[in-house]
């Protein structure tokens, strides 16, 4: 697959490490001082790498076929999990998945657009692309945090809400702003980490929270860039030229202070150890959640709406 | 034969007098298309005479994430429309009855919606919040300024917790979708309102045809995303004529008044 180009020596590397370890297991040699060189091979090539990565190159991280996704960090950071389902208007939608999760000291509702690992879940999950049903389910679950008085936490995957037919009559525009809507209603502590693609609309109606947080190598685009190149050059393939144009990486939107914190990722992206990842998540959550739990219910509403109001930039005349 | 009397039709192509044409209120007498109107247009149409006052109109766009080409795209912007942003925003009276009032120009770089009309749109409901006054907007609008990145998609959650504050109010808010009300202006304040009217024909819908097309849509029924399909769909209260518009304002106005 070309589009991994900038990640092919690492996986060379590690092709010719984990041959080495077999070779060495299977006849009962020790090639360890080999591995431990190939390996500090690996370290060094990594960093290499990953000290310049280009915005193109962070799409393609965080649309990577091994990252994590909503329901991997949910089981490796929550103590327990129950997945529960439905929107009561007469759907489930795959593409978001909610439930109630205990993590430390807290009892939360979760939230979060799932994608699917194989042909068969990626069609299932619709790519992670939610239908207006599953903003419904996601409105549900926030007003179910609301009554039992618990925290919200929201994982944000998605390349953009489904665009089909189906969703259009469903009244998807509808559903994503009723979702924020509901967002800015709560007098709970509600967070949001940008996990891998945090794109626009579909993105918007999980993080209209009190804290905002991004994975390092996670993006977030009001289009994406496919779709901007080709608006503006009418050619999808200059869309790397428009990943600069947008500044949709963490580091961007963290300078611009539309995010609260980047979430540092392991050395080789988060599906390189999804478990320090999730550990990185679980600590950042923590932190964010002791300090909202300090503050008053109407404080959190209104420290959630000066939060966004003061977004924009504009000069003034006269 | 002076051609300045004359339009055709952008969906008929018919050719029509242009004084039965304006009388009409840019409405086809053939095929009854409704032609996009200007802002003030639509001011005028809308509000009492005279009562329209307009505020916000210091607020200029900037070019946050230096993005190509922007400052020639609003350029143009301001050189063709005399406007300065994508909305007009003011108080007025409509039937009698004081409201804010907010009208989208599409020919204002689509009517898209970057920062100056994010913020445009949030200072209309905080104001109306604090003179307790129903809001009225007109929506014409292509989605989110692509130019503004992120900032643009904020405005979406921006405007939409401006409208949660006149919602907790229980002030009216009555929106008029107009062609074309898309993508990130449907999908966040355009939604909301207590009533939705829009008018026959409009565009209205959630991903565009490029992006629509990115993410192969497949096969569309032939109304799909006009106001006519969100109508059918229950998105949409009533699909009223240009004409109607006005006086269907002033009964719902009365309606809500406290």
């Amino acid at each position: 697959m070309t589009i991994f180009d900038f990640e092919k020596p690492i996986t060379e590397l590690e092709n010719a490490i984990e041959e080495l370890r077999r070779l060495a297991a299977e006849k009962g040699i020790d090639r360890s001082r080999e591995i431990a060189e190939l390996e500090s091979q690996r370290e060094r090539l990594l960093r290499q790498i990953f000290a310049h990565l280009k915005p193109w190159d962070k799409v393609l991280l965080a649309r990577h076929p091994k990252r994590p996704y909503a329901m991997d960090y949910i089981r490796l950071m929550c103590e327990q999990f129950l997945e529960l389902h439905g929107d009561r208007l007469g759907f489930d939608d795959p593409a978001m998945v909610a439930g109630l999760a205990r993590l430390g000291a807290y009892r939360l509702v979760v939230v979060g657009q799932q994608k699917g690992r194989d042909l068969k879940e990626r069609q299932k999950r619709n790519f992670g692309m939610a239908k207006p049903e599953g903003y419904r389910k996601a409105m549900r679950m926030f007003q179910l945090a609301e009554k039992f008085r618990l925290p919200v936490l929201t994982l944000v995957d998605t390349p953009a809400a489904d665009p089909g037919v189906e969703s259009e009559s469903r009244g998807i525009s509808e559903a994503i702003a009723r979702s924020m809507l509901t967002l800015f209603d709560l007098t709970v502590p509600t967070v949001s980490v940008i996990i891998g693609e945090g794109g626009s609309g579909g993105a918007i109606a999980l993080a209209a929270t009190n804290r905002v947080l991004m994975l390092e190598h996670a993006i977030y685009s009001v289009i994406p860039p496919e779709g901007c190149a080709a608006i503006l050059w009418r050619d999808a393939n200059r869309a790397p030229q428009a990943a600069e144009a947008l500044r949709l990486t963490a580091e961007d939107a963290l300078q611009m202070g539309l995010i609260d914190m980047i979430i540092p990722e392991p050395l080789g992206a988060a599906h390189r150890d999804p478990q320090t990842t999730a550990l990185s998540i679980r600590t950042a959550v923590l932190q964010q959640l002791d300090e909202l739990s300090a503050m008053e219910p109407d404080t959190l509403r209104e420290q959630r709406y000066q939060r966004f109001r003061h977004i924009g930039v504009y000069q003034l005349t006269r | 034969m002076n051609a300045e009397q004359w339009v055709q039709c952008a969906k008929c192509k018919k050719i029509l007098f242009r004084n039965d044409f304006e009388r009409a209120l840019k409405v086809c007498s053939h095929c009854g298309h409704h032609h996009r109107l200007r802002a003030r247009e639509r001011i005028a149409l809308t509000a009492d005479p005279d009562t329209f006052v307009e505020t916000d109109t210091d607020l200029v766009a900037d070019n946050p994430l230096d993005f190509p080409d922007y400052p020639d795209k609003l350029a143009k912007g301001w050189q063709t429309t005399g406007e300065q942003e994508a909305i007009l925003t003011g108080k007025a009276q409509i039937g009698g009855v004081p409201v804010v009032l907010g009208v989208m120009d599409f020919a204002f770089m689509g009517g898209s919606m970057g920062s100056v009309v994010g913020e445009k749109v949030t200072r209309c409901f905080e104001r109306a919040v604090d003179e307790r006054l129903p809001v009225v907007m007109f929506c014409a609008s292509g989605g989110a300024r692509m130019q503004e990145g992120l900032i643009s998609l904020m405005q979406m959650a921006k405007t939409t917790a401006a409208v949660s504050r006149h919602h907790r109010a229980h002030l009216p808010y009555l929106a008029v979708f107009t062609d074309p009300t898309m993508a990130g202006v449907l999908a966040s304040f355009a939604s909301l309102a207590d009533v939705i009217l829009a008018e026959p024909g409009a565009l209205v819908g959630f991903a565009g045809q490029r992006v629509a097309a990115q993410a192969s849509v497949g096969k569309t029924p032939p109304n799909f995303q006009t106001a006519e399909f969100q109508y059918e769909h229950g998105m949409i209260d009533l699909i009223v004529p240009r004409r109607q518009v006005r006086p269907t304002l002033v009964y719902l106005l009365e309606m809500f008044q406290s």
